[in-house]
């Protein structure tokens, strides 16, 4: 349950960070709060802030959005023991730790400009994912009636 | 359970004044469509406004930024002496072009007041008065006011003016430029190009830099080809 928190948790912060930057992509707000650097300025104006039409950031509000959903389904008390919840988070997860990577990859050798945010949306998906992949690895949580009773009392 | 929840709930309030706060102060009262970057880029064909006859044997293009406190020095001091030497007496057109740097907060949404001063007809005005009227570009603060005050001192008609800046009409035309610079290995501003060629300067170069350059061009340059007509009325034929 902690791991499913913790995905749902860092999907709601990644959201807001993508949200941010979608906006702002999208013409609002004016300049970009990114410091003096103007890194973050090249990365959204390059040729690559724009994937099928529409900007990176987008995708990154549906895929953190789709992480935090799937995330709190999975923390429904009908769902909790059931394990494939977790295989569907790394999936998730994989996929956007893999889409990050590549616009890490970007940053650093195409454009040769770092965008804080950008940076700050790696980080949280790969926590995201690392977090995702040890939910996986871990042991199968206990359910049954006597796991979830409290021990008897000595004095009882 | 519940109280993770709460803390759901709380974290979203939370990182949802925080966005709202920065897309607030990121461009003050300036309208986000002409300040911001546009999301998608079109090319409509605009490739600048230009000085000077069509028929000169020298163009030069300058990649501008309205913010650059060189780019109105150059425009203030140098300009005058060019446009009375070299583009006034047809041996250049000169060719404007955005170069909006990112560090810039208000180079767009200046770039975009000339555009929507340009489709009436006054960009030209409108350049002269952000360059001549420059501490807007070091106060920081949000020029949106001023900018219109220039604009009707221009001659532009306000009503459609703001219509134009609230639109974000020319925010892909401006991006565009920008764009076109970076294939070109703009790296500053001003950066200029003499007949498609980039120029190289360790010092902001002067109106006698450029008359040297525009003689040397011409001087070089072959002879202009006659027209079909010309060519007619030099060998007519029998």
């Amino acid at each position: 349950m902690r791991y499913r928190q913790a995905i749902a948790l860092l999907a709601l912060v990644g959201c807001f960070v993508a949200l941010y930057l979608w906006l702002h992509a999208l013409g609002y707000g004016g300049a970009i709060k990114c410091g003096a650097s103007g890194g973050c300025e090249a990365v959204q104006t390059s040729p690559w802030a724009v994937f099928l039409g529409l900007p990176v950031a987008f995708f990154g509000v549906a895929g953190y959005f789709t992480l935090l959903v799937v995330a709190v389904a999975a923390l429904r008390p009908a769902a909790l023991a059931q394990r494939g919840w977790n295989t569907v988070l790394a999936l998730l997860a994989s996929i956007g730790f893999l889409f990050t990577g590549y616009l890490t990859y970007l940053e650093f050798f195409v454009i040769h400009a770092l965008c804080r945010w950008c940076v700050g949306s790696a980080v949280i998906m790969t926590a995201i994912w690392i977090v995702a992949v040890l939910s996986v690895r871990s042991p199968v949580l206990r359910t049954d009636r006597g796991a979830s009773q409290p021990p008897p009392d000595p004095q009882a | 359970m519940n109280r993770f929840y709460v803390v759901l709930a709380v974290v979203a309030i939370v990182l949802g004044v925080v966005v709202f706060a920065l897309l607030r102060t990121g461009g003050g009262g300036a309208s986000a469509a002409a300040a911001g970057t546009p999301p998608t880029v079109a090319d409509d064909g605009f490739r600048g406004y230009t000085l000077g006859p069509g028929t000169a044997r020298v163009e030069i293009t300058e990649y501008l930024d309205f913010e650059c406190p060189v780019c109105a020095s150059f425009a203030t001091i140098q300009m005058p002496t060019i446009t009375e030497q070299l583009i006034n007496t047809g041996k250049v057109r000169w060719r404007f072009r955005d170069y909006p740097l990112p560090i810039h907060k208000y180079s767009r949404f200046a770039a975009h007041a000339a555009q929507c001063a340009g489709a009436q007809g006054r960009y030209f005005e409108m350049q002269d008065q952000l360059f001549e009227h420059h501490q807007w570009a070091q106060t920081g603060r949000d020029p949106s006011g001023l900018f219109r005050d220039l604009a009707q001192t221009a001659g532009v008609n306000l009503t459609a003016y703001d219509a134009c800046m609230k639109e974000g009409k020319y925010a892909q035309r401006i991006e565009y430029s920008r764009q076109e610079g970076d294939s070109l290995r703009v790296d500053g501003t001003p950066t200029f190009f003499v007949n498609g060629r980039k120029l190289e300067f360790r010092r902001l170069p002067g109106s006698d830099d450029f008359k040297v350059i525009v003689d040397s061009v011409i001087a070089h340059a072959p002879p202009p080809q006659p027209t079909e007509m010309q060519r007619q009325h030099q060998h007519p034929a029998p």
